[in-house]
């Protein structure tokens, strides 16, 4: 008789269910002449005097570890850009934490707050991971489907549907991953009314904050007597073109940030001293550089937002980050099987929008952080696709 | 200048052949209008010409040479350096001459096919001109970077994943 193998995972680590990003990731992978809106990071490399920092900080024997928190120095600077750009008050010495990208100060930021069985409202269409990281943490992740018809924003009503005693945080990230939803200052205060008049937790992750088109963007912790109840996320991946470099930030509370600091202590260390050199070089010099990515962003999303509407797919207008969220229901084909199909016959990789919750379904992630040329090109191949389907 | 003109033309500056469709969707802004934005700018002389970068030493069988001229001239009476400057940029191997300060007074570009045609030119058209005092020929060896393009870059290969968070 043959005996089960013991499996020496964990449960809660055995029951997740691997990312549907892997999935196309692996389909992708294995063909050629592949043009990629799947992915979610910038085409631009790194600015130059970035990369040049972080050389000299080598050159200059910055080999060693840095404070828990990270450079003291670079920490200041992040008070000071929140300061200058959003209005924020954080002190340096115990109100920002220097983590490993934002995805760790997401994980720091639940491990530290949530109790066995704490309820964590996760607003979907949601970047891949929070789920899971609310799961890792011991929480109980709650989704609330965010939808077309009101922008892909979530409805006061909505949320306050999904609030028990149990809630613990909220989870929200504007510009969205992978809607490109902002929300607005007046939507934000709805949401901070609920926050007070409930007593939880706002995880804000602002880490597109940079690459807002439209409207002058509002950071959360901004909002009226939110700052002592809000965890700011943000980072460098995304407005600096420094995602190889994982270096992200969180502030907050006092002693929210503390006990973060903790955990990051005893598991982390330190974020790579290096990229905390080139960090500070980005805070202090880049902004040119940012502002001039950001333009091409906004034009390149011009030009995918029309090019999807003539070929006859309802989308929406982002007004930030680098994705469009296309419905593709006209082709009465699920996202996934418009993904893997549009993959295979016009080698036009997206990522179906069920990979980010259920109200997902029935659109797909076109990433547009990809140079004129290509994006050009996959509209062309995208439009002959659809147009067969509708013919059909 | 209005800001979506800047816009448009900082989107030719880099890629003159982009078209007029792509141009307008990407700038948000109708067909007829980016046309009508084009022409101003060209009538205004802010768009000069559509040129391409070549980067002449991919062409197999052409075998060009550049060269940067430092000229020391004396100026005249009423012209100044303008003068001098229209007689030597008038001479078709000039492609670039900038009123420079510092050392010397003129920074001129030549091309030319051969090093002996563009010793020829500063010999006997260049160094002849009753203006011009002395002239100090450098020889470009290789081109890196050029108008804001650099040469030979492998930045068009993706090194980022296909499919990610």
């Amino acid at each position: 008789m043959k005996t089960q193998e013991k499996s020496y995972v964990a449960h809660h680590v055995d029951q997740l269910k691997p990312s549907g990003i892997r999935r196309f990731f692996d389909l992708a992978s294995k063909m050629e002449n592949v043009i990629s809106l799947g992915v979610g990071e910038p085409d631009f490399v790194t600015p130059w005097n970035v990369i040049e920092a972080s050389y000299h900080s080598l050159e200059r024997g910055f080999t060693s570890y840095t404070a828990n928190a990270g450079l003291f120095e670079l920490r200041q600077e992040i008070s000071k850009f929140l300061k200058t750009e959003y209005e924020l008050e954080y002190n340096p010495e115990n109100q920002v934490l220097v983590t490993v990208g934002a995805s760790q100060a997401i994980d720091v930021a639940l491990r530290a707050i949530l109790n066995p069985g704490d309820e964590v409202i996760v607003v979907e269409p949601s970047f891949v991971s929070y789920v899971p990281a609310v799961r890792l943490a011991g929480g109980v992740p709650i989704t609330v489907n965010a939808t077309e018809e009101y922008a892909f924003k979530i409805q006061a009503s909505q949320m306050e549907a999904a609030i028990t005693p149990r809630t613990k945080a909220l989870m929200i990230c504007s510009p969205n991953n992978p809607t490109g939803a902002v929300l607005s200052k007046q939507e934000m205060e709805e949401i901070a009314r609920l926050a007070k008049k409930h007593d939880f937790i706002v995880i804000s992750d602002e880490i597109y904050a940079d690459l807002t088109y439209d409207e002058t963007f509002t950071s959360f912790a901004a909002i009226k007597e939110m700052a002592q109840r809000t965890i700011l996320i943000s980072g460098f991946s995304k407005a600096f073109a420094m995602t190889g470099w994982r270096l992200g930030y969180a502030t907050g509370p006092k002693q929210i940030i503390e006990a973060m600091t903790k955990i990051h202590q005893y598991t982390i260390m330190c974020a790579p001293t290096m990229a905390q050199h080139g960090a500070l070089e980005a805070l202090r010099n880049g902004r040119s550089s940012v502002l001039e990515m950001k333009t091409s962003y906004r034009q390149r999303r011009n030009f995918v937002v029309k090019a999807l509407k003539d070929m006859g797919l309802s989308c929406h207008l982002p007004g930030g980050a680098f994705y469009v969220f296309p419905s593709v229901t006209s082709t009465g084909m699920s996202s996934e099987d418009f993904a893997e199909e549009l993959l295979q016959k016009q080698q036009v990789a997206v990522v179906p929008g069920g990979v980010f919750g259920e109200s997902g379904e029935g659109y797909v992630r076109c990433s547009y952080a990809t140079s004129m040329k290509q994006l050009d090109t996959a509209m062309k191949r995208m439009r002959k696709f659809v147009e067969e389907k509708q013919i059909q | 200048m209005e800001e979506k003109e800047i816009e448009l033309l900082k989107l030719l500056e880099k890629n003159g052949r982009l078209e007029v469709e792509t141009i307008a969707s990407m700038l948000d802004l109708d067909v007829d209008k980016t046309k009508e934005m084009m022409e101003k700018l060209e009538k205004e002389s802010a768009i000069l010409g559509y040129s391409t970068l070549v980067n002449w030493a991919k062409v197999l069988e052409y075998d060009g040479v550049t060269a940067m001229i430092d000229v020391k001239v004396t100026p005249t009476r009423g012209t100044g350096f303008d003068k001098v400057a229209e007689r030597i940029y008038r001479f078709p191997e000039v492609k670039a001459l900038y009123l420079m300060s510092g050392a010397y007074d003129l920074s001129i570009s030549v091309e030319g096919k051969t090093m002996m045609e563009i010793s020829r030119f500063v010999s006997d058209k260049l160094s002849t001109l009753d203006s011009v005092v002395s002239t100090t020929t450098h020889f470009v060896l290789k081109k890196y970077k050029h108008d804001g393009i650099i040469f030979e870059e492998d930045d068009d290969q993706d090194r980022r994943m296909m499919v990610s968070p």
